[in-house]
């Protein structure tokens, strides 16, 4: 590539870097800068709107839902979902088309409409079942499926599965001993990403949640915007945080094998 | 997306033996099939079912019910404000992503920022709109900073609670939303198209005009469609900024769903969230559609 063109690519990415950096981060830090103020105008900045958050035993406890609902939608999503695609890719291939279409679905149905069709359902099962908000696991997992889907799809496709699967069968392995110590472990990328994806969607969900009438973090901070803003806007950013040093981590052991061609060059 | 189009595992099924016509091993889908049968095709068949009923039985009257203006000034403003942050955020969307795509594929930078449009993208919804009162609203850092500066922004209506900041919330998350769809595309355009371009002659008119334009055309549009069709399900947001009222149609089917001021009716709420599912499930055809041309080319 000319010098010439090279310069005015670097440039364009400088500007386009800073402009969009000061768009995306001024709210991020306001939100740090809203949750530190003091009293009045003149007085210092203070953390005792952090501090609040652990003296507030509904916001610990719309915290620690969320995150047992994060982690039971998770390994519940593997427990499905794993031994399904493994099993229709090595027996029922003519039902992969139905799997997949079925799980890119609820991308296509709002949450607000699953939510309209969902509260007879959670009616029966608050009555029968139980009333604590992890019964929303049920319809976390759903929401998970296009995200992991994806993710699982390509960390299968990744290995062979057919001939680890038969090497291992006539071996005299048990299907159990197949998925369990041959081919998962094969999988380990494709597993994490998919589970630090759904901690992620389920961290960040709150129609359904509200909409069913449970708290959930999303939704506790909702409801103490309106009485003691400070302290809401904390944990959202908090929040927000967790789940981007989740991602982050998440993007150091998800890199795809295929190399990836650099875009302009010479 | 994945591209299925033929099974690519041959598998060596067990031979069925004594004259069984089926096998068995479908009972093995039959987890999968029961729970997303159970709790994602059961509420949204319970939600087709329901615009059909009224207190009398099956009827046409809550499908009848919303020519009235309000709800139809629903649609049109999720359409708008839909849209809008649709357009916005696919063309600065799409801005971003070729900046973070001509940097190193494996660099530090291209980690951070898809990390951070994979949270924004998510987390869209309460957090932001709140990270925008923190900004923008009444108090908001900026609102006293350009106060102290002499200027109120607020002068004609405090327009952040209203379908102006809406989208400018919306635009927010749309832009990391179209980041992560483009990208990919963007990595599939082979740099010794350049070349080729160039060694006919070519300038970079020419090469954006006739080659990488048509070719990313097809994930730009389609990205903008996801776009639109994200914003216009998009219920969290709204909740959050707007407090009183139905501008939205989102906001509708909350209100009708289970309003406190006796505004329910399960009738009517099916009926709308019955238009909103027809209305994201033709543009998210329309997606796929557009996806295939993408994957043609740009795998």
């Amino acid at each position: 590539m000319s010098r010439n063109r090279r310069l005015k690519l670097q440039v364009f990415r400088v500007i386009v870097f800073l402009v969009f950096g000061a768009f995306f981060l001024v709210p991020i830090g306001a939100m740090f800068e809203f949750s530190t103020r003091g009293n009045t105008e003149t007085a210092p900045r203070t953390l005792s709107a952090w501090l609040t958050i652990a003296q507030s035993p509904d916001l610990v406890a719309a915290i620690l839902a969320s995150l047992v609902l994060a982690v039971v939608t998770s390994v519940g999503m593997l427990v499905l979902l794993v031994p399904t695609m493994i099993w229709v890719r090595l027996r029922l291939p003519r039902l992969s088309r139905v799997v997949e279409f079925l799980c890119l679905l609820p991308l296509t149905i709002p949450g607000i409409v699953l939510v309209a069709g969902l509260a007879p359902e959670y009616r029966w099962l608050s009555i029968n079942v139980s009333e604590s908000i992890l019964t929303l696991a049920f319809v976390y997992l759903v929401l998970v499926l296009p995200y992991t889907y994806r993710t699982l799809h390509t960390g299968l496709a990744a290995i062979d599965v057919k001939t680890l699967s038969e090497a291992a069968r006539s071996l005299g392995a048990g299907w159990a001993t197949v998925m369990g110590r041959i081919i998962v472990p094969n999988m380990w990328s494709a597993l994490l990403n998919a589970s630090l994806l759904s901690v992620a969607v389920v961290l960040g969900e709150f129609t359904i949640a509200n909409l069913l009438n449970y708290v959930n973090l999303q939704v506790s901070i909702f409801l103490l915007g309106k009485a003691n803003a400070a302290v809401s806007i904390a944990v959202a950013v908090a929040s927000l945080m967790f789940a981007f040093l989740l991602l982050v981590i998440l993007s150091f052991f998800g890199r795809p094998r295929t190399r990836v061609a650099r875009l302009e060059e010479a | 997306m994945t591209v299925a189009a033929k099974p690519l595992v041959e598998t060596a099924r067990r031979p069925l033996r004594d004259g069984r016509r089926l096998s068995l091993d479908w009972l093995g889908a039959v987890p999968f099939l029961a729970y997303v049968g159970l709790f994602l095709l059961l509420p949204t068949t319970i939600v087709v079912a329901g615009s059909f009923v009224g207190p009398n039985g099956l009827t046409l009257s809550n499908l009848t019910a919303m020519n009235q203006s309000y709800i139809v000034g629903a649609f049109v403003h999720s359409v708008v404000v839909s849209a809008t942050s649709a357009v916005l955020g696919a063309v600065l969307g799409a801005v971003l992503a070729y900046a973070v795509a001509t940097g190193n594929p494996n660099g530090v930078l291209r980690r951070l920022v898809t990390s951070a449009c994979g949270v924004l993208a998510q987390f869209g919804g309460v957090t932001l709109a709140f990270a925008f009162i923190a900004t923008i609203g009444f108090a908001g850092f900026i609102t006293l900073w350009l106060q102290q500066h002499g200027i109120n922004i607020y002068a004609n209506g405090i327009w952040l609670y209203e379908l102006s900041g809406l989208v400018l919330v919306y635009t927010y998350f749309q832009i990391p939303l179209m980041v992560l769809v483009f990208l990919p595309a963007l990595d599939g355009i082979r740099p010794q198209w350049r070349e080729a371009t160039e060694s006919l002659g070519g300038a970079t008119w020419h090469y954006w005009r006739y080659v990488a334009g048509p070719l990313l055309a097809p994930a730009f549009f389609g990205g903008m469609l996801l776009l639109f069709a994200n914003a216009f399900s998009a219920y969290a947001t709204a909740a959050a900024l707007i407090s009183q009222g139905s501008i939205i149609a989102s906001l509708l089917i909350a209100n009708t769903l289970s309003s406190e001021v006796g505004l329910h009716q399960p009738g009517l709420a099916s009926a709308l969230a019955l238009v909103m599912v027809v209305i994201v499930a033709i543009v998210m055809v329309l997606y796929t559609v557009l996806q295939r041309r993408t994957a043609k080319w740009l795998r």
